[in-house]
Protein backbone atom coordinates (compact mmCIF):
# COMPACT_ATOMS: atom_id res chain seq x y z
CA UNK A 1 0.00 0.00 0.00
CA UNK A 2 1.35 4.01 -1.00
CA UNK A 3 0.42 6.16 1.40
CA UNK A 4 0.23 9.92 0.26
CA UNK A 5 0.64 12.87 2.72
CA UNK A 6 -2.40 14.94 2.52
CA UNK A 7 -1.85 17.67 4.04
CA UNK A 8 -5.10 18.16 5.81
CA UNK A 9 -5.81 14.15 6.71
CA UNK A 10 -2.54 13.16 7.43
CA UNK A 11 -1.38 10.04 5.47
CA UNK A 12 -3.58 8.20 3.67
CA UNK A 13 -4.14 5.18 1.26
CA UNK A 14 -3.55 6.48 -2.31
CA UNK A 15 -6.37 4.44 -3.31
CA UNK A 16 -8.05 7.52 -2.30
CA UNK A 17 -6.64 9.87 -4.44
CA UNK A 18 -7.10 10.61 -7.78
CA UNK A 19 -3.76 10.71 -10.05
CA UNK A 20 -2.97 13.96 -12.56
CA UNK A 21 -0.28 13.30 -13.28
CA UNK A 22 3.59 15.38 -13.46
CA UNK A 23 3.14 18.92 -13.46
CA UNK A 24 2.38 21.10 -16.49
CA UNK A 25 2.98 24.77 -16.91
CA UNK A 26 -0.12 25.99 -19.31
CA UNK A 27 0.92 28.73 -21.38
CA UNK A 28 -1.09 31.48 -22.91
CA UNK A 29 -3.71 30.22 -24.79
CA UNK A 30 -3.82 33.44 -27.23
CA UNK A 31 -0.14 33.27 -27.88
CA UNK A 32 0.63 29.67 -27.73
CA UNK A 33 1.96 28.10 -30.98
CA UNK A 34 0.00 24.40 -31.69
CA UNK A 35 3.20 22.89 -30.88
CA UNK A 36 3.24 24.71 -27.19
CA UNK A 37 -0.32 24.23 -26.96
CA UNK A 38 -0.17 20.09 -27.80
CA UNK A 39 3.11 20.30 -25.54
CA UNK A 40 1.11 21.50 -22.67
CA UNK A 41 -2.12 18.87 -23.55
CA UNK A 42 0.29 15.58 -23.98
CA UNK A 43 4.29 15.62 -24.14
CA UNK A 44 5.66 14.60 -20.50
CA UNK A 45 8.96 13.82 -19.29
CA UNK A 46 7.68 10.68 -17.64
CA UNK A 47 10.89 10.60 -15.92
CA UNK A 48 12.26 7.55 -14.55
CA UNK A 49 12.88 8.92 -11.05
CA UNK A 50 11.95 11.73 -8.58
CA UNK A 51 9.97 14.12 -9.98
CA UNK A 52 6.73 16.56 -8.71
CA UNK A 53 3.18 15.47 -9.52
CA UNK A 54 -0.39 16.81 -8.82
CA UNK A 55 -3.31 14.38 -6.73
CA UNK A 56 -6.75 14.91 -5.78
CA UNK A 57 -8.18 14.04 -2.50
CA UNK A 58 -11.38 12.54 -3.98
CA UNK A 59 -12.10 9.86 -1.20
CA UNK A 60 -11.38 12.38 1.74
CA UNK A 61 -11.15 16.29 1.99
CA UNK A 62 -11.39 16.71 -2.01
CA UNK A 63 -8.21 19.27 -2.25
CA UNK A 64 -5.77 19.45 -4.38
CA UNK A 65 -2.25 18.54 -3.53
CA UNK A 66 1.64 18.40 -5.25
CA UNK A 67 3.91 15.74 -4.11
CA UNK A 68 7.45 14.34 -4.71
CA UNK A 69 7.35 10.82 -6.02
CA UNK A 70 9.77 8.08 -7.11
CA UNK A 71 8.40 6.70 -10.35
CA UNK A 72 10.96 3.42 -9.96
CA UNK A 73 10.24 2.98 -5.94
CA UNK A 74 6.90 4.88 -5.14
CA UNK A 75 8.43 6.70 -2.42
CA UNK A 76 6.59 9.48 -1.83
CA UNK A 77 7.81 12.99 -0.16
CA UNK A 78 5.21 15.95 0.69
CA UNK A 79 5.76 18.87 -1.20
CA UNK A 80 3.51 21.79 -0.49
CA UNK A 81 0.02 22.43 1.04
CA UNK A 82 -1.88 22.31 -2.38
CA UNK A 83 -3.53 26.06 -1.39
CA UNK A 84 -6.73 26.29 -2.16
CA UNK A 85 -6.77 25.39 -5.74
CA UNK B 1 30.95 -27.52 -45.23
CA UNK B 2 27.79 -28.04 -43.60
CA UNK B 3 26.06 -25.05 -42.26
CA UNK B 4 26.45 -24.21 -37.94
CA UNK B 5 24.06 -26.27 -36.42
CA UNK B 6 21.99 -23.56 -35.10
CA UNK B 7 20.68 -22.76 -38.30
CA UNK B 8 19.21 -25.96 -38.86
CA UNK B 9 15.76 -26.59 -39.54
CA UNK B 10 13.77 -27.92 -37.22
CA UNK B 11 11.60 -30.79 -37.94
CA UNK B 12 9.82 -33.92 -36.32
CA UNK B 13 12.41 -35.95 -37.65
CA UNK B 14 15.17 -34.00 -36.20
CA UNK B 15 12.80 -33.99 -32.67
CA UNK B 16 12.92 -37.90 -32.61
CA UNK B 17 16.76 -37.50 -33.42
CA UNK B 18 17.88 -35.66 -30.62
CA UNK B 19 15.24 -37.01 -28.33
CA UNK B 20 16.54 -40.33 -28.78
CA UNK B 21 20.18 -39.60 -29.05
CA UNK B 22 19.99 -36.56 -26.70
CA UNK B 23 22.80 -35.35 -28.05
CA UNK B 24 22.74 -31.97 -30.73
CA UNK B 25 20.71 -29.64 -29.00
CA UNK B 26 22.30 -26.36 -30.40
CA UNK B 27 21.60 -22.54 -29.12
CA UNK B 28 18.37 -21.46 -31.01
CA UNK B 29 20.45 -17.94 -32.34
CA UNK B 30 24.18 -16.90 -31.75
CA UNK B 31 26.39 -14.48 -29.95
CA UNK B 32 28.07 -11.62 -31.83
CA UNK B 33 30.95 -9.09 -31.13
CA UNK B 34 29.71 -5.49 -31.87
CA UNK B 35 30.54 -4.41 -35.14
CA UNK B 36 32.21 -0.57 -35.50
CA UNK B 37 28.99 0.53 -37.37
CA UNK B 38 25.41 -1.21 -38.80
CA UNK B 39 23.09 0.27 -41.27
CA UNK B 40 19.97 0.03 -38.89
CA UNK B 41 20.26 -0.59 -34.86
CA UNK B 42 17.19 -1.28 -33.40
CA UNK B 43 16.71 -0.27 -29.78
CA UNK B 44 14.53 -3.46 -28.10
CA UNK B 45 14.58 -6.55 -28.35
CA UNK B 46 11.22 -7.59 -27.99
CA UNK B 47 8.60 -9.13 -30.95
CA UNK B 48 8.36 -5.40 -32.01
CA UNK B 49 12.24 -4.66 -32.90
CA UNK B 50 12.77 -8.10 -33.83
CA UNK B 51 10.06 -8.73 -36.23
CA UNK B 52 11.19 -5.16 -37.85
CA UNK B 53 14.86 -6.75 -37.85
CA UNK B 54 13.24 -10.23 -39.36
CA UNK B 55 11.20 -8.05 -41.79
CA UNK B 56 13.85 -5.93 -42.91
CA UNK B 57 15.96 -8.81 -44.05
CA UNK B 58 13.38 -11.01 -45.31
CA UNK B 59 11.47 -8.06 -47.26
CA UNK B 60 14.32 -5.70 -48.07
CA UNK B 61 17.59 -7.54 -47.79
CA UNK B 62 18.96 -4.68 -45.25
CA UNK B 63 20.30 -7.40 -43.04
CA UNK B 64 23.15 -5.29 -41.57
CA UNK B 65 21.10 -4.75 -38.90
CA UNK B 66 21.60 -4.59 -34.90
CA UNK B 67 19.30 -5.05 -32.15
CA UNK B 68 20.44 -4.17 -28.65
CA UNK B 69 18.63 -5.36 -26.11
CA UNK B 70 19.37 -4.36 -22.33
CA UNK B 71 18.30 -7.44 -20.63
CA UNK B 72 17.04 -10.76 -22.24
CA UNK B 73 15.09 -11.69 -25.69
CA UNK B 74 11.23 -10.68 -24.88
CA UNK B 75 12.00 -9.78 -20.99
CA UNK B 76 9.80 -7.10 -21.46
CA UNK B 77 6.40 -6.35 -22.52
CA UNK B 78 6.52 -9.32 -24.78
CA UNK B 79 6.92 -12.08 -22.48
CA UNK B 80 4.30 -10.09 -19.65
CA UNK B 81 1.37 -10.09 -21.77
CA UNK B 82 -1.67 -12.19 -21.36
CA UNK B 83 -0.93 -13.47 -25.43
CA UNK B 84 -4.49 -12.95 -26.54
CA UNK B 85 -4.80 -12.13 -30.35
CA UNK B 86 -7.57 -9.91 -32.23
CA UNK B 87 -8.56 -7.66 -34.58
CA UNK B 88 -12.21 -6.06 -33.77
CA UNK B 89 -11.12 -2.72 -33.36
CA UNK B 90 -13.43 0.48 -33.56
CA UNK B 91 -11.70 2.86 -35.97
CA UNK B 92 -11.83 1.48 -39.84
CA UNK B 93 -7.71 2.35 -39.43
CA UNK B 94 -7.17 0.35 -36.00
CA UNK B 95 -9.24 -2.94 -37.57
CA UNK B 96 -7.62 -2.96 -40.72
CA UNK B 97 -3.70 -2.79 -39.40
CA UNK B 98 -5.28 -5.48 -36.48
CA UNK B 99 -6.17 -7.36 -39.02
CA UNK B 100 -2.81 -7.44 -41.33
CA UNK B 101 -1.22 -8.34 -37.96
CA UNK B 102 -3.66 -11.50 -37.65
CA UNK B 103 -2.99 -12.94 -40.99
CA UNK B 104 0.60 -12.69 -40.73
CA UNK B 105 0.67 -14.26 -37.10
CA UNK B 106 -1.78 -16.95 -38.48
CA UNK B 107 0.78 -18.60 -40.90
CA UNK B 108 4.29 -17.51 -38.33
CA UNK B 109 4.87 -20.69 -37.48
CA UNK B 110 5.84 -22.24 -41.17
CA UNK B 111 7.23 -19.32 -42.30
CA UNK B 112 9.69 -18.79 -39.06
CA UNK B 113 9.94 -22.76 -38.88
CA UNK B 114 9.07 -22.26 -35.03
CA UNK B 115 5.81 -23.44 -33.37
CA UNK B 116 4.05 -20.41 -32.13
CA UNK B 117 1.23 -22.41 -30.63
CA UNK B 118 -1.54 -19.86 -32.43
CA UNK B 119 -4.76 -21.29 -30.79
CA UNK B 120 -7.85 -19.29 -32.95
CA UNK B 121 -10.22 -19.91 -30.17
CA UNK B 122 -12.89 -17.16 -30.16
CA UNK B 123 -12.78 -13.81 -28.50
CA UNK B 124 -15.99 -12.42 -26.88
CA UNK B 125 -16.18 -8.79 -25.18
CA UNK B 126 -19.14 -8.83 -22.81
CA UNK B 127 -21.83 -6.03 -23.01
CA UNK B 128 -23.18 -4.93 -19.11
CA UNK B 129 -25.09 -2.28 -20.00
CA UNK B 130 -26.78 -0.66 -22.83
CA UNK B 131 -23.97 2.14 -23.63
CA UNK B 132 -21.65 -0.64 -24.07
CA UNK B 133 -24.02 -2.96 -25.96
CA UNK B 134 -24.16 -0.14 -28.64
CA UNK B 135 -20.47 0.44 -28.92
CA UNK B 136 -20.69 -3.35 -29.86
CA UNK B 137 -22.42 -3.11 -32.62
CA UNK B 138 -20.77 -0.42 -33.62
CA UNK B 139 -18.01 -2.27 -33.34
CA UNK B 140 -19.23 -4.95 -35.03
CA UNK B 141 -20.71 -2.80 -38.44
CA UNK B 142 -17.35 -1.15 -38.84
CA UNK B 143 -15.33 -5.03 -38.63
CA UNK B 144 -17.74 -6.20 -40.92
CA UNK B 145 -17.06 -2.92 -43.57
CA UNK B 146 -13.64 -4.59 -43.18
CA UNK B 147 -14.01 -7.88 -44.17
CA UNK B 148 -13.13 -9.15 -40.51
CA UNK B 149 -15.53 -11.56 -38.75
CA UNK B 150 -17.24 -9.92 -36.03
CA UNK B 151 -20.54 -10.06 -34.94
CA UNK B 152 -23.28 -9.11 -31.55
CA UNK B 153 -24.93 -12.06 -29.90
CA UNK B 154 -27.16 -12.84 -27.74
CA UNK B 155 -27.01 -14.10 -23.55
CA UNK B 156 -28.13 -17.57 -25.25
CA UNK B 157 -25.23 -17.96 -27.51
CA UNK B 158 -23.19 -16.92 -24.85
CA UNK B 159 -24.05 -19.55 -22.92
CA UNK B 160 -23.93 -21.90 -25.13
CA UNK B 161 -20.09 -20.81 -25.75
CA UNK B 162 -19.18 -20.94 -22.79
CA UNK B 163 -21.47 -22.66 -20.00
CA UNK B 164 -19.53 -22.00 -17.16
CA UNK B 165 -20.32 -17.90 -17.24
CA UNK B 166 -22.82 -16.51 -15.22
CA UNK B 167 -25.42 -15.30 -17.48
CA UNK B 168 -28.38 -15.02 -15.26
CA UNK B 169 -30.05 -11.84 -14.98
CA UNK B 170 -29.36 -12.05 -10.87
CA UNK B 171 -25.62 -11.03 -11.59
CA UNK B 172 -24.54 -8.21 -10.43
CA UNK B 173 -23.61 -6.78 -13.64
CA UNK B 174 -26.07 -9.12 -15.57
CA UNK B 175 -24.58 -10.35 -19.38
CA UNK B 176 -26.74 -8.49 -21.93
CA UNK B 177 -24.84 -9.62 -24.77
CA UNK B 178 -21.07 -10.11 -26.28
CA UNK B 179 -18.85 -8.77 -29.26
CA UNK B 180 -18.10 -12.24 -30.57
CA UNK B 181 -15.03 -12.51 -32.63
CA UNK B 182 -14.25 -16.23 -34.00
CA UNK B 183 -10.85 -15.72 -35.30
CA UNK B 184 -9.37 -14.03 -32.05
CA UNK B 185 -7.54 -16.45 -29.85
CA UNK B 186 -4.65 -16.76 -28.18
CA UNK B 187 -0.71 -17.67 -28.44
CA UNK B 188 2.69 -18.80 -27.30
CA UNK B 189 4.22 -14.90 -26.34
CA UNK B 190 7.65 -16.74 -25.77
CA UNK B 191 7.57 -18.73 -28.88
CA UNK B 192 7.20 -15.57 -31.21
CA UNK B 193 9.91 -13.60 -29.63
CA UNK B 194 12.06 -16.69 -30.12
CA UNK B 195 11.03 -17.61 -33.73
CA UNK B 196 11.75 -13.71 -34.98
CA UNK B 197 14.75 -13.88 -33.11
CA UNK B 198 15.93 -17.41 -34.83
CA UNK B 199 14.78 -16.24 -38.30
CA UNK B 200 16.62 -13.15 -37.97
CA UNK B 201 19.68 -14.18 -36.55
CA UNK B 202 19.73 -17.04 -39.59
CA UNK B 203 19.71 -14.31 -41.97
CA UNK B 204 22.49 -12.47 -40.68
CA UNK B 205 20.86 -9.85 -37.81
CA UNK B 206 23.09 -9.49 -34.99
CA UNK B 207 21.45 -9.97 -31.94
CA UNK B 208 22.71 -8.33 -28.85
CA UNK B 209 21.60 -9.04 -25.13
CA UNK B 210 22.93 -7.05 -22.18
CA UNK B 211 23.74 -4.19 -24.13
CA UNK B 212 22.35 -1.20 -22.77
CA UNK B 213 21.90 2.14 -24.78
CA UNK B 214 23.48 5.20 -23.07
CA UNK B 215 23.18 7.70 -25.56
CA UNK B 216 21.77 8.06 -29.25
CA UNK B 217 24.34 10.89 -31.19
CA UNK B 218 23.11 13.57 -33.20
CA UNK B 219 25.08 15.82 -35.35
CA UNK B 220 23.05 18.66 -37.74
CA UNK B 221 19.34 17.05 -37.41
CA UNK B 222 20.79 13.64 -38.03
CA UNK B 223 21.35 10.40 -36.32
CA UNK B 224 25.40 9.30 -36.42
CA UNK B 225 25.81 6.71 -33.93
CA UNK B 226 24.76 4.96 -30.62
CA UNK B 227 26.71 4.55 -27.69
CA UNK B 228 25.97 1.60 -25.68
CA UNK B 229 27.41 -0.28 -22.30
CA UNK B 230 29.49 -2.39 -24.62
CA UNK B 231 31.21 0.48 -27.14
CA UNK B 232 29.94 2.71 -29.71
CA UNK B 233 28.00 1.97 -33.20
CA UNK B 234 28.39 4.23 -35.91
CA UNK B 235 24.77 4.01 -37.59
CA UNK B 236 22.69 6.23 -39.90
CA UNK B 237 19.06 4.80 -38.69
CA UNK B 238 18.19 4.20 -34.81
CA UNK B 239 14.68 2.78 -34.60
CA UNK B 240 13.21 2.84 -31.27
CA UNK B 241 11.23 -0.16 -30.53
CA UNK B 242 11.38 -0.42 -26.37
CA UNK B 243 8.24 -0.05 -24.21
CA UNK B 244 8.37 1.31 -21.11
CA UNK B 245 11.31 2.71 -22.03
CA UNK B 246 10.45 4.93 -24.96
CA UNK B 247 10.36 8.07 -23.64
CA UNK B 248 13.87 7.86 -22.52
CA UNK B 249 15.27 6.25 -25.20
CA UNK B 250 13.65 9.31 -27.54
CA UNK B 251 14.67 11.64 -24.75
CA UNK B 252 18.37 10.66 -25.96
CA UNK B 253 17.57 11.47 -29.33
CA UNK B 254 16.33 14.65 -28.02
CA UNK B 255 12.67 13.69 -29.15
CA UNK B 256 9.49 14.19 -26.60
CA UNK B 257 7.07 11.98 -26.73
CA UNK B 258 2.81 12.71 -25.68
CA UNK B 259 3.47 8.94 -23.49
CA UNK B 260 3.18 8.18 -19.95
CA UNK B 261 3.94 4.85 -18.20
CA UNK B 262 2.23 2.75 -16.70
CA UNK B 263 2.20 -0.57 -14.86
CA UNK B 264 -0.43 -3.53 -15.99
CA UNK B 265 -0.80 -6.62 -14.12
CA UNK B 266 -1.92 -9.70 -14.92
CA UNK B 267 -2.18 -13.29 -12.70
CA UNK B 268 -2.44 -17.21 -13.49
CA UNK B 269 -4.51 -19.52 -11.64
CA UNK B 270 -2.90 -23.08 -10.62
CA UNK B 271 -3.91 -25.06 -13.64
CA UNK B 272 -7.05 -26.83 -13.57
CA UNK B 273 -8.97 -29.50 -16.53
CA UNK B 274 -9.57 -27.55 -19.81
CA UNK B 275 -13.11 -25.91 -19.29
CA UNK B 276 -12.90 -22.89 -20.80
CA UNK B 277 -11.86 -22.86 -24.71
CA UNK B 278 -13.07 -18.90 -25.72
CA UNK B 279 -11.02 -15.49 -24.53
CA UNK B 280 -13.67 -13.82 -22.52
CA UNK B 281 -13.53 -10.26 -21.91
CA UNK B 282 -15.73 -7.55 -19.80
CA UNK B 283 -15.04 -4.00 -19.99
CA UNK B 284 -17.25 -3.32 -17.41
CA UNK B 285 -15.39 -5.32 -15.10
CA UNK B 286 -12.09 -4.41 -15.89
CA UNK B 287 -10.49 -7.88 -17.54
CA UNK B 288 -10.14 -10.61 -19.52
CA UNK B 289 -9.60 -14.76 -18.98
CA UNK B 290 -8.54 -17.52 -20.94
CA UNK B 291 -7.07 -20.91 -20.60
CA UNK B 292 -3.93 -21.92 -21.23
CA UNK B 293 -2.67 -25.24 -22.79
CA UNK B 294 -1.57 -26.18 -19.79
CA UNK B 295 -4.91 -25.35 -17.54
CA UNK B 296 -4.07 -22.19 -15.62
CA UNK B 297 -6.14 -19.44 -16.31
CA UNK B 298 -5.01 -16.47 -17.19
CA UNK B 299 -6.25 -12.90 -15.47
CA UNK B 300 -5.37 -9.11 -17.35
CA UNK B 301 -7.08 -5.96 -15.80
CA UNK B 302 -6.75 -2.33 -16.93
CA UNK B 303 -3.88 -0.46 -16.10
CA UNK B 304 -2.52 0.86 -12.10
CA UNK B 305 -4.74 3.70 -11.29
CA UNK B 306 -1.10 6.25 -11.56
CA UNK B 307 1.98 6.32 -13.69
CA UNK B 308 5.11 4.47 -12.39
CA UNK B 309 8.12 2.67 -13.73
CA UNK B 310 7.66 0.11 -10.89
CA UNK B 311 6.74 -3.71 -11.69
CA UNK B 312 6.09 -5.10 -8.21
CA UNK B 313 2.83 -6.45 -7.95
CA UNK B 314 0.02 -5.14 -5.65
CA UNK B 315 -2.27 -6.29 -3.48
CA UNK B 316 -5.11 -4.12 -4.09
CA UNK B 317 -4.97 -5.35 -7.86
CA UNK B 318 -5.05 -9.02 -6.98
CA UNK B 319 -7.96 -8.46 -4.45
CA UNK B 320 -10.13 -6.19 -7.31
CA UNK B 321 -9.42 -8.87 -10.02
CA UNK B 322 -10.31 -11.91 -8.05
CA UNK B 323 -13.46 -9.99 -7.18
CA UNK B 324 -14.18 -9.21 -10.69
CA UNK B 325 -13.33 -12.68 -12.31
CA UNK B 326 -15.58 -13.92 -9.34
CA UNK B 327 -18.79 -12.22 -10.67
CA UNK B 328 -18.37 -13.47 -14.60
CA UNK B 329 -17.28 -17.35 -13.17
CA UNK B 330 -18.92 -18.21 -9.33
CA UNK B 331 -17.35 -21.66 -9.69
CA UNK B 332 -13.32 -20.65 -9.74
CA UNK B 333 -13.93 -19.39 -6.03
CA UNK B 334 -11.51 -22.39 -4.46
CA UNK B 335 -9.11 -21.52 -7.02
CA UNK B 336 -5.57 -20.59 -6.27
CA UNK B 337 -3.56 -17.93 -7.86
CA UNK B 338 -0.03 -19.06 -8.39
CA UNK B 339 1.12 -15.87 -9.40
CA UNK B 340 0.98 -12.16 -10.41
CA UNK B 341 3.64 -9.81 -12.50
CA UNK B 342 3.20 -6.77 -14.04
CA UNK B 343 4.85 -4.87 -17.32
CA UNK B 344 5.12 -1.51 -18.44
CA UNK B 345 2.88 0.05 -20.97
CA UNK B 346 3.38 3.59 -22.29
CA UNK B 347 0.27 4.80 -22.86
CA UNK B 348 -0.59 7.56 -25.55
CA UNK B 349 -3.51 10.23 -24.96
CA UNK B 350 -5.52 8.53 -27.70
CA UNK B 351 -4.97 5.07 -26.94
CA UNK B 352 -2.95 4.52 -30.49
CA UNK B 353 0.70 3.97 -31.46
CA UNK B 354 3.10 6.66 -32.52
CA UNK B 355 4.87 5.05 -35.53
CA UNK B 356 7.19 6.16 -38.11
CA UNK B 357 9.87 9.66 -38.57
CA UNK B 358 10.43 11.97 -35.73
CA UNK B 359 12.19 15.63 -36.20
CA UNK B 360 15.23 14.06 -35.93
CA UNK B 361 16.42 12.38 -39.37
CA UNK B 362 17.48 8.55 -39.14
CA UNK B 363 15.20 8.92 -35.42
CA UNK B 364 12.32 6.31 -36.06
CA UNK B 365 9.98 5.23 -33.46
CA UNK B 366 7.79 2.35 -32.68
CA UNK B 367 6.26 3.28 -29.39
CA UNK B 368 3.41 3.70 -27.66
CA UNK B 369 2.08 0.79 -27.72
CA UNK B 370 -0.32 0.77 -24.53
CA UNK B 371 -1.23 -2.24 -23.31
CA UNK B 372 -2.34 -3.88 -27.30
CA UNK B 373 1.62 -3.46 -28.27
CA UNK B 374 1.84 -7.69 -28.66
CA UNK B 375 -1.36 -8.77 -31.04
CA UNK B 376 0.47 -5.99 -32.89
CA UNK B 377 4.18 -7.23 -33.13
CA UNK B 378 4.39 -8.67 -36.62
CA UNK B 379 2.34 -5.53 -38.71
CA UNK B 380 4.29 -3.40 -36.74
CA UNK B 381 8.00 -4.92 -37.58
CA UNK B 382 6.70 -5.36 -41.30
CA UNK B 383 5.51 -1.60 -41.65
CA UNK B 384 8.64 -0.04 -39.88
CA UNK B 385 10.35 -2.42 -42.19
CA UNK B 386 9.52 -0.80 -44.93
CA UNK B 387 9.64 2.48 -43.16
CA UNK B 388 13.41 2.16 -43.15
CA UNK B 389 14.15 0.59 -46.22
CA UNK B 390 12.06 2.49 -48.49
CA UNK B 391 11.98 5.94 -46.48
CA UNK B 392 8.68 6.63 -46.90
CA UNK B 393 6.02 5.99 -44.31
CA UNK B 394 3.45 3.02 -45.29
CA UNK B 395 -0.51 4.15 -45.70
CA UNK B 396 -1.34 1.58 -43.39
CA UNK B 397 0.56 3.19 -40.21
CA UNK B 398 0.23 6.80 -41.85
CA UNK B 399 -2.33 7.99 -39.40
CA UNK B 400 -0.12 6.92 -36.13
CA UNK B 401 2.89 9.37 -36.73
CA UNK B 402 4.03 11.66 -34.24
CA UNK B 403 2.66 14.78 -36.10
CA UNK B 404 -0.75 14.00 -35.62
CA UNK B 405 -1.29 15.73 -32.08
CA UNK B 406 0.11 18.79 -33.00
CA UNK B 407 -2.49 18.14 -35.87
CA UNK B 408 -4.80 17.18 -33.61
CA UNK B 409 -5.71 14.10 -35.76
CA UNK B 410 -6.13 11.96 -33.26
CA UNK B 411 -7.04 7.98 -33.74
CA UNK B 412 -9.19 7.14 -30.58
CA UNK B 413 -8.85 3.59 -30.11
CA UNK B 414 -10.21 4.20 -26.41
CA UNK B 415 -13.57 2.78 -26.74
CA UNK B 416 -11.82 -0.48 -28.19
CA UNK B 417 -8.60 -0.42 -26.50
CA UNK B 418 -8.67 0.83 -23.35
CA UNK B 419 -9.89 -2.60 -21.36
CA UNK B 420 -10.49 -5.42 -23.55
CA UNK B 421 -7.08 -6.96 -24.85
Amino acid sequence: MILLPCPWCGARDAAEFGYYGELVARPDPRTATREQWRDYLYVRDNVAGWRAERWYHRMGCRRFLTVRRNTVTNEVRPVSDGGTE
Amino acid sequence: MSKPRSLRRYSGLALVRHGLTRAGWAPAWRSHALRPGYDVVIVGGGVHGLATAYYLARNHGVTNVAVLEKGYLGGGGSGRNTAILRSNYLTPEGVRFYDRSLTLYERLAAELNFNVMFSRRGHLTLAHNDSSLRTMRWRAEVNKSCDVDSDVIGPDDIARLVPHLDTSAKARYPVLGALYHPPGGVIRHDAVVWGYARAADAMGVHLHQDTVVTGIDVAGGRVTGVRTSRGRIATPIVVNATAGWSSLVSALAGVRLPVQTFPLQAAVTEPVRPFLDTVVVSGTLHVYVSQTDRGELVFGASVDPFASYSTRGSLEFIEGLAGHVLQLFPSLSTLRVLRQWAGLCDMTPDFAPIMGPTDVDGFLVDVGWGTYGFKAGPVAGEAMAQCVATGKTPELISAFGLRRFADGALVGEKGAAAVGH
